[in-house]
């Protein structure tokens, strides 16, 4: 680790190629111990400053430490400490039984027999992957193959964990299982995470901090909700009634965002630091009957596209 | 004196059991590579049919000479079999070890070179080891049976040192046949497709190896020599072992073959990191 403690450190980071800049002075540091999405749209140098991180590329200019260690002259080393799983790319030996794959890899990182079989066993277990340990890489199903890249990197216990895509192509319940595992793996072994995705889902989910790049500068650095905050996303409640009702307009805190059905459906935009879902929701229930309610979170998709117009104008 | 000896037998024997540890990965991964080839017994055998094929075709061009010409180059049909088999073993051993090398292109597109990359084990070990082509055993042991039979119907004075020539020249052979293939490696990280290119001096190199040297006029020769040195894989030591006459392979160059060996090990490890210099610039 280096002296300050950060298990990543970019300073000024910088890679062209040949005419155009794919990361521009980007800065930032991650401590032990974090979970970061990192976000930005395709081409916008989240792949480009993972191979900066990982000694796969060489920067251009400009500073970066993985696990304290210079990627490019202790990349060996760093590959010790670090685990990646490329969500297009596979660690995986296609054409043999997936318990192989494991074998292999425990002695490419120097685990004996013994280690290596306990923590593939504890993997294995956790992933619930035993049915599927005696079958070829190339026959599994797409969730069961990213839960084994995932097994994979994880094997020699890295300190950090980098997961370019992981849920990409995934159905809803593998997600979900691979999300549930993660922030296990997390919280049993402090693990570092940094994940790219376009999935809102995963951010949500797993992490506490957000990097949004764009077009290879860090465009915000914060928690999720402040990335929100910023450019002023709210949260709706969706409230159906029994009956049509005229419009809600005089609700404290928050304002009728539209009316559908005559009024059967209206949907209330609220400020979380102003009101909140059940100061809104006593005030209507004591003058109409509420049916059901559901509550949209602010889009982050949508969140993000603002972020990138906001950067732009800058 | 019994302590002292103790001590360095133990320290010998911790000292193989470190070298042991530290080739562990490679002979898991080659293992692993040959198990995954046998699970396809069928396509094994058809795959092994085929490079003995190969072998078949490689020598039938000599059988087809030498039924219209009884000498070719300074060589008889007897001497002609020695260096097709000398250069055929050598060739075969480095396809089979490391001739993958040049398909580096296919392994870049899979993204396998940055899985390569995220791995604690140096680039270039770990692409040797990603394939072992058994199938290439068809191609050596046709060239093996034709090495019995070319030592054996030739006049050769037998003497320790002959036996030893024949076992130096195969293992340097080999390691200038892998040198070419690691040197086009690396020099398939700048050409998009270079595999043309390169073919032309793995491939090419393993034909001229098979030619008597005295076939090619001098400036090709000097090529073969010095530049890609494939007329040590087979036909310089051939002369030494058979005793023929050769004013430009004088007997004692049969003894350089490590030499030039080692020559093109040094130009083969530095086309191998240019090219990965190159795709640490370039990125995947």
């Amino acid at each position: 680790m280096s002296a300050n403690g950060n298990i990543i450190e970019t300073r000024d980071l910088v890679r062209d190629f040949r005419r155009t800049r794919a990361v521009d002075r980007m800065t930032f540091s991650v401590e032990p111990g974090e979970a970061v999405g990192y976000i930005g749209a395709n081409g916008a140098g989240k792949s480009t400053s993972i191979k900066m991180l990982t000694g796969i590329l060489k920067p251009t200019s400009g500073h970066v430490r993985t696990c304290g260690l210079d990627p490019m002259r202790e990349r060996v080393e760093v590959a010790r400490r670090v685990g990646v799983v490329f969500g297009q790319r596979s660690q995986l030996w296609w054409d043999l039984p997936l318990r192989d794959s494991f074998a292999i890899l425990g002695a490419i990182h120097r685990l004996d027999e013994r280690a290596t079989r306990a923590r593939t066993d504890l993997l294995v277990d956790q992933l619930e992957m035993g049915p599927q340990l005696g079958t070829p890489v190339r026959s599994l199903s797409l969730g069961q193959r990213m839960r084994a890249e995932i097994a994979a990197a994880l094997l020699h216990s890295p300190e950090l964990l980098i997961l370019d895509e992981p849920t990409i192509g995934l159905d809803v319940l593998s997600k979900q299982r691979l999300r549930e595992f993660l922030v296990a793996e997390r919280r049993q072994r402090g693990t570092t995470l940094l994940l790219t995705t376009h999935d809102m889902g995963d951010i949500e989910r797993l992490c506490d901090r957000v990097l949004v790049v764009d077009h290879g500068r860090l465009a915000f650095d914060g928690t999720l909700a402040g990335l929100a905050g910023t450019v002023g996303a709210q949260r709706v409640l969706v409230l159906d009634l029994a009956q049509p009702t005229p419009d809600l307009l005089d609700v404290p805190g928050a304002t009728l965002f539209e009316s559908e059905s005559g009024g059967l459906r209206q949907r209330l935009v609220f400020d979380a630091e102003a009101t909140t879902v059940a100061a809104v929701l006593a005030h209507v229930s004591s003058r109409h009957e509420v049916r059901d309610l559901t509550i949209e979170e602010p889009d982050i998709e949508d969140v993000v596209r603002r972020i990138y117009a906001a950067s732009r104008r800058a | 004196m019994v302590e002292v000896s103790e001590v360095s037998e133990v320290s010998r024997w911790a000292s193989r059991c470190a070298l042991r540890e530290r080739l562990r990965p490679y002979r898991v991964l080659l293992a692993s590579r040959a198990r995954a080839q046998m699970q396809y017994r069928a396509s094994f055998v058809t795959d092994i049919l085929g490079t003995v094929g190969v072998g078949l075709a490689e020598f039938a061009e000599v059988w087809v000479i030498f039924h219209n010409v009884t000498v070719l180059g300074g060589l008889d049909f007897t001497a002609a079999l020695l260096v097709f088999a000398l250069s055929n073993i050598a060739f075969a051993l480095a396809d089979m070890f490391v001739g993958h090398l040049d398909q580096l292109p296919r392994y870049i597109r899979a993204g396998q070179v940055d899985a390569f990359y995220v791995r604690p084990l140096p680039l270039l070990a770990q692409l040797m080891t990603s394939d072992l082509s058994l199938r290439r055993v068809g191609r050596l042991s046709v060239a093996l049976v034709a090495l019995v039979v070319a030592l054996s119907t030739a006049h050769i004075a037998w003497s320790a040192a002959t036996v030893g020539l024949v076992a130096l020249t195969v293992l340097s052979g080999t390691a200038i046949f892998s040198a070419l293939f690691t040197a086009a490696g690396g020099l398939q990280f700048f050409l998009v497709d270079g595999a043309e290119l390169t073919n032309s001096f793995t491939y090419g190199g393993s034909y001229a190896a098979q030619q008597s040297q005295q076939v090619f006029p001098g400036p090709l020769r000097i090529f073969w020599t010095f530049v890609v040195p494939t007329a040590f894989v087979a036909y310089i030591p051939a002369v030494a072992i058979l005793d023929l006459p050769d004013s430009l392979a004088p007997y004692w160059l049969a003894w350089c073959t490590p030499l030039a060996a080692l020559l093109a090990w040094v130009v083969a490890g530095l086309c191998w990191r240019l090219g990965t210099r190159h795709y640490q610039g370039a990125g995947g």
